[in-house]
């Protein structure tokens, strides 16, 4: 019966949760389409979520690459196809890994630090002191960091591309020997820039959507103690994690993105 | 009002008069700050109305509150300062969103604001480069920038050494003479409201007793005295 009852409870407050998580992204919505835009604001996060994480996703790119490269070229050699390199490692990363190890990435480092920034307003009054001037916490605080993922998203994903693929070519044509010629040309005759190119940039949005929505969200409603803060990180990067593993699925499965 | 489960308080009934400083009192978890926040529409009652300033606010929305904000101000308890920006910014920011002031009028404002509190030359500095003591000052000109109709300070002398609550009761004091706003300040501090109140509303567990402090010093009502004696108040004012 106790089961039975936290069940329904956990589904009640899931719904709750998602009701609730509705009516924030319309606010976010109304708020980044009326006056006043907040351009300023706007662009320090860009700088802190996009610029910030560039070191991070450059990095991991660029070992993503090459380790994709080294598997790759290991499975191709045994059919004698190692020429096609650089179109394996090139549509893995363009229409998967690129996305959605950007997105996790990004919800590690950024997604949890929006969080615990709006959640610590939450829990020293700044966000009631700001109603108190007359001043919505969600046009102020929210709407800007949830515009500046979704518009940093993509561009971070392309850079992890970029990064991948020259980590890709390093280890195959300058480990494995594979011709440098063959690396690009193969690369060039699988990646079609609508189906490949644009959809991976439309998945990264979608995922910047996701993320910013979830952070600004979680930091919003954090219970407004030390521990609650804490707990309202971690729901962050579990929740936007898994979200983004479950759209991921569906926007292949229903676009073939 | 409650949260959840735990009842707050129930048919609870005060008035605040306008343009005198009233000081809220009470026991720990009476609701005092709650009371404050219901005023400032931070928190809904679940039954009742809330009248500020001859607006009914039980039944407006968040959007429509904003404007009924626009005659608060409010000092909390441990200065809610925005912590990216100066001192400075935090006192012009309200100007620059509500105002279209010149950067200079504002400046002026700021500064103007910043003496009132008795505060000069920390214009550069951060709310964690602050004093305890400096952080409610700052809370208080932040506050009384917009030159509001009513003041809301939560718990405006905890944590503060014995000199720094003189010195903030009298500031207090100086800006309810100077703006002639409604003052509703929480506290538990008995001494200090005794010497600053014009109104006092005592939040007790079956109810709320009001009164100016001259009245709740000679009051028989043994709540009331035994609520004052713990700070040896009522005993004082009898003997």
């Amino acid at each position: 019966m106790t089961a039975l009852a936290d069940l329904g409870f956990a589904a009640v407050r899931f719904v709750t949760d998602l009701g609730g998580l509705a009516r924030f992204a319309a606010q976010i919505g109304r708020a980044a389409l009326a006056p006043p835009l907040r351009v300023r604001l706007f662009v320090d996060e860009l700088f802190k979520l996009g610029v910030l994480s560039l070191v991070i996703i450059c990095v991991c790119g660029l070992a993503v690459g090459m380790v994709l490269s080294l598997q790759g070229y290991n499975t191709l050699v045994r059919f004698g196809a190692e020429q096609s390199l650089g179109a394996v490692v090139g549509l893995s990363l363009i229409r998967e890994l690129g996305p959605v190890l950007t997105a996790l990435l990004a919800t590690g480092r950024a997604g949890s630090a929006t969080t615990a920034e709006i959640g610590t307003m939450v829990a020293t009054e700044q966000l009631d002191a700001l109603r108190m001037m007359s001043v919505d916490p969600i046009d102020l605080v929210a709407t800007p960091r949830a515009l500046a993922m979704t518009a940093v998203m993509p561009l971070l994903s392309a850079l992890f591309i970029v990064c991948g693929l020259f980590g890709g070519y390093l280890v195959g044509v300058g480990l494995m020997g594979v011709d440098a010629g063959s690396y690009m040309s193969s690369l060039e005759a699988a990646v079609d820039f609508h189906d490949d190119v644009l959809g991976s940039l439309l998945k990264a949005l979608i995922f910047g959507v996701l993320v910013g929505l979830i952070a600004t969200y979680r930091g919003h409603t954090t219970a407004p103690t030390s521990a609650g803060v804490g707990a309202a990180t971690t729901s962050t990067v579990v929740v936007a994690s898994v979200s983004i593993l479950i759209f991921d699925y569906f926007i292949t499965a229903l676009w073939g993105v | 009002m409650a949260f959840g489960q735990r009842v707050v308080f129930r048919d609870l009934s005060c008035r605040f008069p306008r343009g005198r400083v009233s000081v809220i009192l009470g026991g720990s978890g009476s609701g005092k700050s709650t009371l404050l926040r219901l005023i400032g529409g931070l928190v809904r009652p679940q039954a009742g109305s809330i009248v500020v300033d001859g607006d009914e606010i039980t039944t407006l929305s968040e959007r429509q509150m904003y404007a009924v904000r626009r005659k608060l101000g409010m000092m909390f308890q441990d200065g809610a300062l925005l912590d990216s920006l100066t001192v400075f910014e935090n006192l012009a920011f309200p100007l620059r969103e509500h105002t279209t002031m010149s950067e200079r009028e504002i400046a002026a404002a700021v500064h103007e604001s910043l003496a009132a509190v008795g505060l000069s030359n920390v214009d550069d500095l951060l709310p964690n480069q602050l004093s305890g003591g400096m952080v409610k000052r700052v809370s208080l000109a932040r506050a009384i920038i917009m030159k509001p109709v009513i003041l809301l300070c939560d718990e405006p002398f905890s944590g503060l050494d014995p000199l720094s609550v003189k010195l903030v009761e009298g500031l207090l004091v100086h800006v309810n003479r100077q703006l002639q706003a409604t003052m509703i300040i929480v506290s538990h501090h008995i001494a200090s409201t005794m010497r600053i109140a014009d109104h006092v509303v005592l939040l007790l567990p079956d109810g709320a007793v009001e009164g100016s402090p001259a009245e709740l010093r000679r009051t028989t009502d043994p709540r009331v005295a035994g609520f004052l004696d713990e700070d040896g108040v009522a005993a004082e004012a009898r003997a």
